[in-house]
C-alpha cells in the first residue's frame, strides 16, 4: 500500500476495484485495525482509529466483513449475529430479539438454529453481513461477497445490499464481479500495485485508460470492465 | 430436557444419600465432587475461552498457601482466609493473562506459559523458609467449625457440595451471558470476535479472573481436608492435570461436562490405583491409557456424545 488518499462520505456505497493484489483487502485491515499503518493517519468521523484494536473500531461504528467467511463455525446462525448485538446490547434476550430481525432482514429467519457450519457458502455470506449489522455500524466494509456465488445468489445479495443502503448504512465494498459493483456503487475507486490509479463515478472511471491498461496487463481475467 | 431431569435426581441423591454412606465410599464421593469442582473452574477458561492452561496449580496454591499462612500467623479463619487466597489469586491470574494475552501468545504457547508459572511458584515456594519450604504446612486439626476443620467427613462432603453447586451455577449463569457469548466466539474465531467487537483480551482475563479464583477455594479445601500442604502437591502438574481432565473427558464448554467427567474418571482412577496397588506406575498407566481412548474417540467429549446420540 503506498500513499493510498481515500474519503467516504456518510450515504455513499464506494467500490473499491482493482486486480489482484491491488491491495484493497490490505486496505480494509488497515481501515479497521487489524494491522497498523506505517504512515499517515486513518480518520473515522473525524477521530484519528490509527492504534485502535479492531473491537474498539467496531464499536466506534465501523465493521467489516472477510473474504473467506469466518462464521463461528460450531454456533447458530442466531448465536453467531447475537455476538454481534452484544455490541450493542448487555442483555441476552435483547441480544436474541436484535440478532433475531437481523437474521429475517437479510433473509436468513428460517435458518437461525442451524449450525454455522450447515450453512451454504450463501447463506455464510448473508451470515457474515448480518453479525456485522448487528453491531449497528454507520460504515460497512464488505470484502467479495459475491465471489463463488451463482447467478441468483449475487442477484439476491445485491438486493439485500441495497437494502441494508436504505437502513442508512455507508458501504465501502471490494468486488469482482463488474455487473454488480458498477450497478450499485455512487463512486468507484480503482487500486494498482497499492495505489489509487481513479477515482470517481463508475461510468467514467471504467473508460479510463489507466484502468483498463491496469485490468489487461493482468493474466485476462475475464471480469474486467 | 431428559439430562436435566436426571441431574435434578442426581443433585438430590447427593444430599440424601452421603449420610448412609461407608466411609471409603464417602471419601470417593468428596474426590469426585473435588475433582468436578476443580474442572468446572478450569473450564470457564481452558473450556469456554478456548484457553489451555496447564498451570492451574498455581492458583490451587496460592489459596491453599494464603488460607493456610493467615491461619499460622494470624490465626485469620480460613472462611475468610479463603476469601483472600481467592483474590490473590485472581491477581495472579490477571497478572498471567494480561501479559501472555498481551503479547499474543495462543494456543500451546499459552499452556507452556502457564505450565511454567505454576512451576516458578513451586520452586520459589521450595525455597521458602518462611513458607515451610520443601517440608510444607500442617493445618491445626483441632476441631472447630468456624475454623473450617471438621471431626467427621460428612461436613467436607457437604462443604465441597455447596462449592461445586455453586461453580455450576456460576458457569450456567456465564454461559447464558454476553460474557459467555463472547468468550465462545473468541474461541471459534478470534480475529471474527474482535471484528464482530468483542473484546477478545478483555473476555479472557474476565475468563482468567473468575477462573482463578475458583480454583484458589478449591485449594483452601484441600488444606482443610487433608490438613498438609507441600509445594509439589499444591504447585504441582498434578494438580493442574487433575483439575483439566474430567473437564476435556466430561465436554469442555459444556456447563456439566466437567462433573459427569469427574463421576466417570475419579471412581475409575481410584480403583486403578487399588486394583494395581504395588505396582510403581501401573495405575497410572492404565488411567492414561483410559484417557488416550476417551480423546481420541469422543473429542467432544461425554456431553458430546450424548448431544450427537440424542440428535440422531
Amino acid at each position: 500500500m503506498s500513499q493510498l488518499d481515500l474519503s467516504i462520505e456518510s450515504g455513499e456505497i464506494v467500490g473499491l476495484i482493482g486486480p489482484n493484489g491491488a491491495g484493497k483487502t490490505t486496505a480494509f485491515h488497515l481501515i479497521a485495525g487489524f494491522h497498523p499503518p506505517s504512515a499517515g493517519t486513518i480518520r473515522f468521523k473525524g477521530d484519528s482509529i490509527v492504534g485502535l484494536k479492531p473491537h474498539a473500531i467496531c464499536r466506534r461504528g465501523l465493521a467489516r466483513t472477510f473474504q473467506l467467511v469466518q462464521p463461528f463455525a460450531g454456533l447458530t446462525a442466531l448465536e453467531n449475529v447475537m455476538v454481534g448485538a452484544f455490541t450493542r446490547e448487555r442483555d441476552t434476550a435483547a441480544a436474541r430479539r436484535h440478532a433475531g430481525e437481523i437474521l429475517d432482514f437479510v433473509g436468513l429467519g428460517p435458518r437461525r438454529d442451524t449450525a454455522a457450519r450447515n450453512l451454504t457458502l450463501g447463506d455464510r455470506k448473508r451470515l457474515e453481513m448480518a453479525r456485522g449489522l448487528a453491531t449497528r455500524p454507520e460504515l460497512l466494509l464488505l470484502d467479495e461477497v459475491m465471489s463463488g456465488l451463482n447467478p441468483t445468489e449475487i442477484e439476491a445479495i445485491i438486493g439485500t445490499i441495497r437494502r441494508i443502503h436504505e437502513r442508512g448504512v455507508t458501504l465501502l465494498i471490494i468486488e469482482h464481479v463488474m455487473q454488480a459493483i458498477m450497478a450499485l456503487s455512487h463512486r468507484l475507486v480503482v487500486l494498482h500495485h497499492g495505489e489509487k490509479i481513479a477515482d470517481g463515478p463508475p461510468a467514467l472511471v471504467a473508460r479510463e485508460r489507466k484502468v483498463i491498461e491496469a485490468y489487461l496487463g493482468e493474466a485476462g481475467d475475464g471480469t474486467a470492465p | 430436557m431428559a439430562v436435566k431431569a436426571l441431574a435434578v435426581l442426581a443433585g438430590l441423591a447427593l444430599l440424601a444419600v452421603p449420610p448412609f454412606l461407608p466411609k471409603y465410599f464417602l471419601e470417593v464421593l468428596i474426590s469426585i465432587l473435588f475433582f468436578a469442582y476443580l474442572g468446572l473452574a478450569w473450564n470457564l477458561l481452558g473450556g469456554y475461552a478456548g484457553q489451555f492452561s496447564f498451570g492451574h496449580a498455581a492458583f490451587f496454591g496460592i489459596g491453599a498457601y494464603t488460607s493456610t499462612l493467615l491461619l499460622l500467623r494470624a490465626g485469620l479463619s480460613p472462611w475468610l482466609g479463603m476469601l483472600a487466597g481467592g483474590l490473590l489469586a485472581t491477581g495472579f491470574g490477571l497478572f498471567e493473562g494480561y501479559l501472555s494475552f498481551r503479547y499474543g501468545l495462543r494456543g500451546p504457547y499459552f499452556s507452556l506459559v502457564t505450565l511454567a508459572f505454576a512451576e516458578m511458584l513451586r520452586v520459589v515456594t521450595v525455597n521458602l523458609k518462611v513458607v515451610g519450604a520443601s517440608l510444607g504446612l500442617v493445618v491445626p486439626s483441632q476441631t472447630n467449625a468456624l475454623l473450617f476443620v471438621f471431626a467427621d467427613k460428612l461436613p467436607y462432603y457437604y462443604v465441597i457440595a455447596v462449592m461445586t453447586a455453586v461453580a455450576l451455577a456460576i458457569t450456567h449463569r456465564v454461559a447464558g451471558s454476553r460474557l459467555g457469548y463472547c468468550l465462545v466466539a473468541v474461541r471459534e474465531n478470534e480475529d471474527a470476535a474482535e471484528a464482530a467487537g468483542v473484546d477478545a483480551r478483555g473476555a479472557k482475563l474476565r475468563a482468567m479472573a473468575i477462573s482463578a479464583f475458583l480454583t484458589a477455594l478449591g485449594g483452601t479445601f484441600y488444606a482443610q481436608y487433608f490438613a498438609y500442604i507441600d509445594p509439589t502437591i499444591t504447585f504441582g502438574p498434578a494438580i493442574s492435570i487433575g483439575g483439566l481432565l474430567p473437564a476435556i473427558v466430561g465436554g469442555a464448554g459444556t456447563v456439566l461436562g466437567p462433573v459427569l467427567g469427574s463421576f466417570v474418571l475419579t471412581p475409575i482412577s481410584e480403583i486403578t490405583r487399588a486394583m494395581l496397588r504395588g505396582r510403581a506406575g501401573a495405575d497410572i498407566m492404565l488411567y492414561g491409557l483410559v484417557l488416550i481412548l476417551v480423546i481420541s474417540f469422543l473429542p467432544q467429549g461425554l456431553m458430546g456424545w450424548l448431544r450427537a446420540r440424542r440428535a440422531s
